[in-house]
């Protein structure tokens, strides 16, 4: 391979990787997509949820592919705020329209980038597995392409840097040194085996429906973090994500907060006899807006993960990922067909990101967890003044209800006073929008 | 669930030379006082040890990295260069 000279190579075949790779070949680029895994997503983590909309965008119409390893279409989203470990509070959404056209699925993501390379490489794509980049080539200042850990070069007008958190691209190429620890979130999670008829009893689904469930409050022992369960076709994933900076505070071992989530009594009665098939763990990037590095300089251009285009408070990472690898895809094109690779040409990736909902949400949640991280206590307090306002609610002790809503209202004024609410919601607007 | 019962449904493809190393021991024996990596590292890379001499020691069990490459960030020194392991080495997810 090191005689070619490619238009680009995307470095990670995760799904940005595969989005600019397929973008691009499909509109006559020569691509070569690196994967330093046996396979793509050998070693890549999620949750996982695939939004339909942003694969859509590349991939029209995939859920109709029967070769596309999707496994249920999410129908219900349950938000489940606790306090203690018994009481817990549950905000729930059945959509029936959303199964037709689908807004999100639960994806393996192993299998599902196998399959994305897969397009991509029937586009055109050439697809290398097993190739850990070492280094980029970087003449007088221009990236011509990336060095291989074996001592290949591998020539090309542009390197797209699609890989993920620890981008090895981002590092050489200096946009980035190291991300501080309140930057990114540790998350483990397991994937646990449980037939599927079980599944669709226990979550109340039918064959193809599926629920994601996403637990606050008291389940992350007062870290900025969150735990969830979703449910794969006869599989359920339970995983936890809390601020590094926060686990390092606390000293708490990321796999006993694992099994803290996996013993409260709303998870493990779900998850009771289900049969772990596997455990993962994966940093997520969580500087959001302010952390992001250079999007595009000479011969290279950098976004997904290695970008920090995730938007925690609403989960979405892969989606937004996606969405940059086609514009970097989309980029390239443009860029060969001007027969010009530098600083200047490649600027049209950022200004593309900036017409789109990446940049949008990215500046509105910019501020939401560093805003919680001030003052945690907001993670503990809420939880337990919205569980006991719903035990007064439903509580018939004898009493007039007037008694019950009046301790309600002293309650919140107490705990936390009418200034401090009015901060407190100024300081988390960003989260609801 | 025990940590090795975890890390044995794993499927790695162990190599030789480890990905993992540190810039100095000494940083680890004298300056760090509560050795992040050893509690924070999800896959139990970091043990602290006592020799048979009596002498502490940290050490890397790479072969047990699940590559989230948070031990990087985690040492208050910087004291871990964790690079990726060869290509087609290392942990191969078959979930993820």
């Amino acid at each position: 391979m090191a005689e070619d000279i490619f238009d680009a190579v995307s470095v990670g075949a995760g799904p940005r990787g595969s989005a600019c790779a397929l973008s691009a070949a499909a509109a006559g680029a020569n691509v070569a997509l690196i994967e330093r895994g046996k396979y793509p997503g050998a070693k890549n983590v999620q949750g996982a949820v695939l939004y339909a909309k942003n694969l859509a965008d590349i991939v029209p119409d995939f859920w109709k592919d029967p070769e596309c390893p999707l496994e249920r279409v999410i129908t219900e989203q349950r938000y489940v705020i606790t306090s203690g470990r018994e009481d817990w509070m549950n905000v729930s959404f059945r959509g029936g329209h959303w199964k037709n056209p689908p807004n999100c699925f639960t994806i393996i993501r192993s299998r599902f980038d196998q399959w994305f390379a897969k397009k991509a490489q029937e586009k055109g794509a050439q697809l290398f597995s097993e190739v850990t980049i070492s280094d980029v080539i970087r003449p007088n200042g221009v990236v011509r392409g990336v060095k291989t850990s074996e001592g290949e070069d591998l020539n090309a007008h542009c390197v797209v840097a699609c890989d993920g958190v620890n981008s090895l691209i981002a590092q050489k190429l200096g946009v980035i040194d190291e991300w501080r620890m309140d930057e990114v979130a540790m998350g483990v999670k397991e994937v646990l085996a449980l037939p599927k008829e079980k599944i669709e009893d226990r979550f109340s689904l039918d064959s193809t429906e599926g629920v994601t469930i996403e637990l606050f409050g008291s389940i992350t022992q007062g870290m900025v973090g969150y735990a969830f369960v979703y449910t794969n076709k006869d599989t359920l994933s339970v995983g936890v994500g809390a601020k590094l900076s926060e686990l390092r505070k606390k000293m708490i071992k990321p796999y006993d907060l694992l099994d803290f989530v996996k013993t409260h009594p709303l998870v493990s009665r779900l998850i009771a006899g289900a049969k772990p098939v596997e455990y993962s763990g994966h940093l997520i990037p969580e500087g959001g807006f302010h952390s992001m590095p250079p999007l595009y300089g000479d011969g290279f251009l950098i976004s997904g993960d290695a970008a920090q285009m995730v938007n925690p408070t609403h989960r979405e990472g892969s989606n937004l990922a996606m969405t940059s690898g086609r514009l970097a895809g989309e980029t390239v094109v443009e860029s060969k067909k001007k027969n010009d690779f530098s600083r200047n040409a490649l600027r049209l990736y950022e200004e593309k990101i900036k017409s789109t909902y990446i940049w949008s949400d990215l500046w509105d949640h910019r501020d939401v967890e560093s805003n919680i991280e001030k003052d945690t206590s907001i993670l503990e307090v809420y939880p337990r003044l919205l569980c006991e306002t719903m035990y007064h609610h439903f509580t018939v002790d004898g009493r007039p209800k007037k008694g019950h809503k009046k301790e309600t209202i002293m309650m919140f004024l107490k705990e936390r006073g009418l200034l401090k609410m009015l901060q407190d919601a100024w300081r988390l607007r960003g989260a609801v929008g | 669930m025990p940590i090795d019962e975890r890390l044995g449904l794993l499927e790695y493809k162990n190599d030789h030379d480890s990905h993992i190393l540190l810039k100095s021991h000494d940083v680890c024996v004298s300056k760090c006082k509560d050795k992040p990596c050893t509690v924070l590292c999800p896959a139990d890379v970091y043990l602290w040890i006592s020799e048979n001499d009596g002498r502490n020691k940290l050490k890397i069990q790479h072969e047990n990295c699940i590559e989230c490459g948070g031990c990087r960030m985690i040492c208050p020194f910087l004291n871990i260069d964790c690079h990726w392991p060869r290509g087609g080495f290392g942990v191969a997810y078959k979930y993820g």
